[in-house]
């Protein structure tokens, strides 16, 4: 009787393809407008993510001051970071993949007749672990080369590209400031701007290079830390607050001042912003949606009205009600299911397009369309439901008579 | 064995002053294996009584026994298995389904008995076959002329072999040819297939197929006749 029900519905459908048409526009339209809307919210969602996790993994960033965001050792008056500090954290604190103290500044990068204006860092290799930084080509920084404070140094892709184009400036020299340094390797593109910055565009060389030319002193700005597992990061994060705090004098009552960056609170609180977005988006879009079922109410009632006659033919011939019911409820369920198949292929198509021109990843939810061809099923049985009743509860003899 | 009782059958249409009572008083039996041609004047009754046969309608009073089963005692749903199982119907106006082929037009009562496609097509071209239009299969109501139609409604009523065969003038569109043709199948179901057939029409030549002929006159029978020639006078009033 069920496949009975979905031949008759079928060739209805057929019989009245732009009446079908019509009907189901408004689903196709509301299911589209979810999908899409969605997906384009979790995309940007997902950019904001990405984004935050280039800067490292499980990474911690400390830096002196009391707020984050504050220029580091601004405030007056707060002491710097030494090295001591980061080799304390990496002596007592266990469970910790990477602890890189570094120095940041803006310089200008003379090369090949060529300046360029970048963020010079100074740091040692944990820099490379906690940044998750590979090499392109060349290596890292040798121990004596640290130890030392020699003039080496790498290359973030932009910087390269800057200044080299698509040149191999590997074993050349390099001019910042009032010296000149060797290029000892090429780091691979992240590719990704964090915090509105290219972070390819950068110089990295040992700490004490840049403490020493660069800075004239021995302050440490930021150190950066990678845990090992993401579990234990707020039991790093406070380890490391009790021994700053004992490092640098703090009394009991005395706020910290310093503070420790979590990049995943970051990415938390960021993603959150546009996920609350992409929710009340998504909001509006089932709105289009249920004004798309109302449609097919409309439509449905009419054609009851329409094919009174031919309920009345069925009735005589010896369809029972629930038949003629599921005969009616069956086509507007299959109206509306194929309102959301068309939708869901639409909306496929359209958030493909419309990532790539907002520059966000694209990525197929099979929730949200599931959800989606669900409910427009769903919409199908509320509103084809009252129609249908109508029809089968129809006198066999008035509805023949029926002109 | 008796296939239809009717006793006492009134029927009673609209309310207070505009009521009007179609039958008064029916009274019919019908033995399995007849059949019967209802004639009478325009009014009379004739269709009322086929719908509340076809178990399409209730009567307003009295008993109607089909096959020992009281149908004033189904329900709705217990009415249309009736009809689905035992009844053939052809109506007065065709009540073809628009825009829709007269092959499915043929294979619906079969749908609705569950048959497969197969022999659903089958049996439906078997039906087209005998009413004369096996080349119309896939043509739609609109595309068929009126007695083209009624024939596609008559092969619909007998697709089936139903126990019982109403057709409420069944050759009133039709050309004496093909009205006798129809009429010849008629017979044939009748007497190879032992159809129980009720026919209504106006046209004595085609009573003339029954086996019996009842006559109505203003809501009651007036006569119930086997095997016997009209009478000239009685012709003149039925064209009327
Ligand atoms: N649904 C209805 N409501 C009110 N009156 C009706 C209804 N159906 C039939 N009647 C009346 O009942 C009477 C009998 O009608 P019926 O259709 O049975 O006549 P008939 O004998 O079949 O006539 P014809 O030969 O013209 O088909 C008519 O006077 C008609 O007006
Ligand atoms: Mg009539």
């Amino acid at each position: 009787m069920f496949w009975n029900s979905l031949i008759l519905a079928m060739r209805e459908i057929r019989r009245n393809l732009l009446r079908s048409f019509l009907t189901i526009l408004g689903i196709v339209i509301g299911v589209a407008a979810v999908i899409t809307m969605v997906t384009l919210g979790n995309g940007a969602t997902q950019a904001v993510k990405n984004q935050v996790a280039s800067l490292g993994s499980n990474l911690l960033q400390i830096r002196t001051g009391q707020r984050m965001m504050e220029p580091p050792g601004g405030g007056g008056g707060v002491p710097n970071f030494r090295v001591e500090d980061a080799q304390a954290i990496r002596n007592e604190i266990s469970g910790l993949a990477a602890v890189s103290p570094q120095v940041s500044r803006t310089a200008t990068v003379v090369a090949m007749a060529k300046n360029w204006s970048t963020s010079v860092t100074g740091a040692d290799n944990d820099f490379f672990t906690a940044g998750n930084w590979s090499l392109e080509t060349g290596r890292t920084f040798s121990d004596a080369e640290l130890e030392t404070g020699q003039s080496v140094c790498l290359l973030g892709a932009t910087l390269r590209k800057e200044l080299y184009g698509t040149r191999e400036p590997l074993g050349e020299r390099l001019r910042v400031k009032n010296f000149s340094c060797e290029i000892i390797g090429i780091l691979k593109a992240k590719g990704q701007a964090a915090m509105g910055r290219d972070q390819d565009d950068t110089l990295i060389m040992p700490l004490k290079t840049v403490q020493r030319r660069l800075l004239g002193n021995n302050d440490v700005s930021t150190i950066s830390i990678s845990v090992q597992d993401e579990n234990n990061i707020t039991q790093a994060q406070s380890e490391i607050t009790e021994l700053l705090r004992k490092r640098r004098r703090l009394t009991e009552g005395e706020d910290d001042n310093f503070n420790i960056m979590d990049t995943r609170q970051i990415a938390d609180a960021l993603s959150g912003t546009t996920q609350v977005m992409t929710t009340l988006l998504g909001a509006v879009a089932s709105v289009s949606l249920l004004v798309g079922g109302i449609g097919i109410m409309n439509i449905m009632l009419v054609s009851v009205t329409e094919r009174t006659r031919e309920i009345g033919i069925r009735l005589a011939i010896g369809a029972l009600e629930r038949e003629v019911l599921m005969q009616f409820l069956t086509e507007a369920v299959m109206l509306s299911a194929l309102g959301g198949l068309i939708g869901i292929i639409l909306a496929t198509l359209a958030s493909y397009v419309l990532s790539g021109v907002m520059n966000v990843p694209y990525e197929f939810n099979a929730g949200i369309n599931l959800l989606a061809f669900g409910f427009s099923a769903g919409i199908g049985v509320l509103f084809g439901f009252m129609p249908a009743k109508r029809a089968a509860r129809l006198d066999p003899i008035n509805a023949l008579r029926h002109e | 064995m008796n296939l239809i009782e009717l006793r006492q059958i009134t029927k009673t249409y609209g309310q207070g002053q505009a009521q009007f009572q179609a039958l008064k008083g029916v009274d019919l039996v019908i033995e399995k294996g007849d059949f019967v041609a209802v004639m009478g004047p325009s009014g009379s009754g004739k269709s009322t009584c086929m719908n509340i046969l076809g178990c399409l309608d209730i009567p307003t009073g009295g008993e109607y026994h089909f096959r020992d089963v009281q149908v004033e005692q189904l329900d709705r749903n217990q009415r249309a298995l009736l009809r689905r199982f035992y009844f053939g119907f052809v109506f007065q106006g065709f009540n073809l389904l628009a825009r829709t082929s007269a092959q499915e037009n043929v294979e619906l009562p079969l749908l609705y008995r569950g048959e497969s496609s197969s022999e659903r097509r089958k049996a439906a071209q078997a039906a087209l076959e005998q009413v004369g239009l096996s080349q119309w299969g896939h043509h739609t109501p609109v595309e068929l002329s009126g007695g083209q139609q009624q024939r596609v409604a008559i092969a619909r009523a007998i697709v089936t072999s139903p126990e019982l065969l109403l057709a409420d003038e069944p050759t009133g569109n039709l050309d004496s040819k093909r009205s006798h043709e129809i009429m010849e199948l008629l017979v044939d179901l009748n007497q190879t297939h032992g159809i129980t057939i009720v026919m209504v029409t106006h046209e004595p030549d085609m009573a003339e197929y029954a086996k019996r002929i009842v006559h109505f006159v203003d809501g009651n029978i007036a006569s119930d006749t086997r095997h016997r020639p009209l009478r000239a006078e009685e012709i003149i009033n039925v064209l009327e």
